[in-house]
């Protein structure tokens, strides 16, 4: 192995990560060159035992040798690395605060219920699994129209930190309706999140990383029959 | 509620090591605020039920009428609205493993180290487990006089709430001895270095009233871990 410059940039990551995805978007976003490395069995692999051995798990951003772990953790340093690029994040210290809130909420309280509906034991907890997730739909959708103001996106005219963070989200949601009926995102119910979600899908920063669908709902009914869940 | 001149209110608890690091910061910078006592193990209040309807958990920092949640977003935010004594470090790396290692310390430790380890059926291994986790800690300030470098900084201040001053106290009240000197000697340095410290001496709840408070925590626990 040669010199590895300062200014190399690599990424481990896995196809149908939606924490992968995040880092991959806001690279893209701000048009940083990087090397992508698929790491299909995170748990064995050497490299990411290597670069994190805490936890052992992908995304993994390596900055010339300095590995940073974490999905939002990877987007703030790319934001506050590469400054030419449209921010993240906004400057304001409160909208910053805000803008982190939300995609804490999103992972701690929307991820896992789309994880608590996929491994639900039986009806009853389903049917509780669903209807948190639709109560984060509704506070998202009231959140979309508060940062938006009748722009675009959550990030105003342009994308975000909150668009990232549960626009990568909107994948697993997706195979989550195949799976059950439901429609999570819904023109009536939330008709902001709803027309944001074509916005999102089509910005050139998402458009070439977004996994295909089907692939996902493949890959999902694959996990299924080995696992139980549809974590990273 | 007084008038100050920087209008800040902090809604926290005696005993949450969460509010305690807000604390701990806002001293360090010299921010005067007013501070409102949550005996959350007992009732929530009408004013953190109207301000923190989602969680309802301590601790709520209120800015001229803005409110904030998280205690982690909310020490980044004191660090970038009053800039004298930073806390968190400049360069983008330097953050992105203060935050890292914050969140370590906060889900991971605590949950190994304390709320799975009350239930757990064999205590060593639960001690020898968390063990693992804390030698991170013990590498990550070896060789630094604080985990913020020279000066006491953003994870001086959330390894210092949550560990010696919080899930300690547990420790003692189960008979457990988590860090001893021989095995952590680089972290019990710091934390004799940071005992020190005067803001942070300040915000040390009283040992004896936490060690009480983390063993009704622990009663709690194991209750809701035979019901479950």
């Amino acid at each position: 192995m040669g010199l590895i410059s300062d200014e190399y940039v690599r990424l481990l990551g896995a196809w149908p990560s939606p924490f992968v995805l995040r880092t991959r978007i806001a690279l893209n976003l701000k048009r940083v060159p990087y090397e992508y490395l698929e790491e299909e069995d995170s748990l064995n692999s050497e490299s990411v035992l290597n670069y994190n051995p805490v936890h052992k798990q992908i995304p993994i951003l390596i900055h010339g040798n300095k590995p940073i772990r974490e999905s939002l953790n990877i987007v703030m340093y790319v934001d506050e690395t590469w400054l030419s690029g449209p921010p993240i994040l906004p400057s304001d210290p409160f909208d910053r605060a805000v803008a982190r809130f939300w995609d804490v909420y999103i992972d701690e309280h929307c991820f896992t219920s789309i994880n608590g509906v996929a491994v639900a034991k039986d009806e009853e907890e389903r049917k509780a699994a669903i209807a948190k997730l639709e109560m984060c739909m509704a506070l998202l959708e009231e959140t979309f129209q508060e940062c938006s103001k009748g722009r675009g996106f959550f990030g105003g005219d342009n994308i975000g930190f909150i668009d990232i963070g549960f626009g990568s989200m909107l994948g697993p949601l997706k195979v989550l309706e195949k799976f059950t009926g439901v429609k999570f995102i819904h023109p009536e119910t939330t008709p902001g999140l709803f027309h944001w979600v074509d916005r999102f899908y089509s910005h050139e920063a998402v458009k070439p990383v977004m996994p295909d669908i089907e692939k996902l709902v493949e890959f999902a009914r694959l996990k299924k029959h080995t696992t139980s869940s549809l974590d990273t | 509620m007084a008038e100050k001149e920087e209008d800040v209110l902090l809604i926290g608890a005696w005993a949450s090591p969460f509010s305690r690091r807000v604390e701990m910061a806002l001293k360090l910078k010299g921010v005067p605020y007013d501070y409102s006592d949550e005996d959350y193990l007992v009732t929530k209040s009408p004013l953190l039920l109207q301000l923190n309807p989602i969680y309802k958990k301590v601790p709520v920092f209120v800015h001229k009428g803005k409110v904030l949640l998280e205690s982690h977003l909310i020490l980044e935010y004191i660090d970038q609205t009053w800039t004298r004594n930073p806390i968190l470090p400049q360069d983008p790396y330097g953050k992105a493993m203060a935050r890292f290692w914050a969140k370590f310390v906060d889900e991971q430790v605590t949950l190994i180290g304390f709320r799975s380890l009350v239930k757990s059926e064999e205590i060593d291994v639960a001690i020898k487990e968390a063990q693992e986790l804390i030698t991170y800690l013990e590498k990550e300030i070896t060789g630094k006089m604080f985990f913020g470098g020279e000066t006491i900084g953003f994870l001086d201040m959330v390894v210092g709430s949550m560990i010696p001053f919080c899930l300690v106290r547990g420790w003692e009240g189960m008979g457990i001895d988590m860090i001893p000197n021989e095995q952590f000697p680089e972290l019990n340095r710091w934390i004799e270095k940071i005992k020190e410290i005067e803001i942070v001496r300040e915000c040390i709840p009283n040992r004896e009233k936490n060690i009480e408070h983390m063993m009704k925590i622990v009663g709690r626990i194991k209750a809701a871990s035979k019901t479950a």
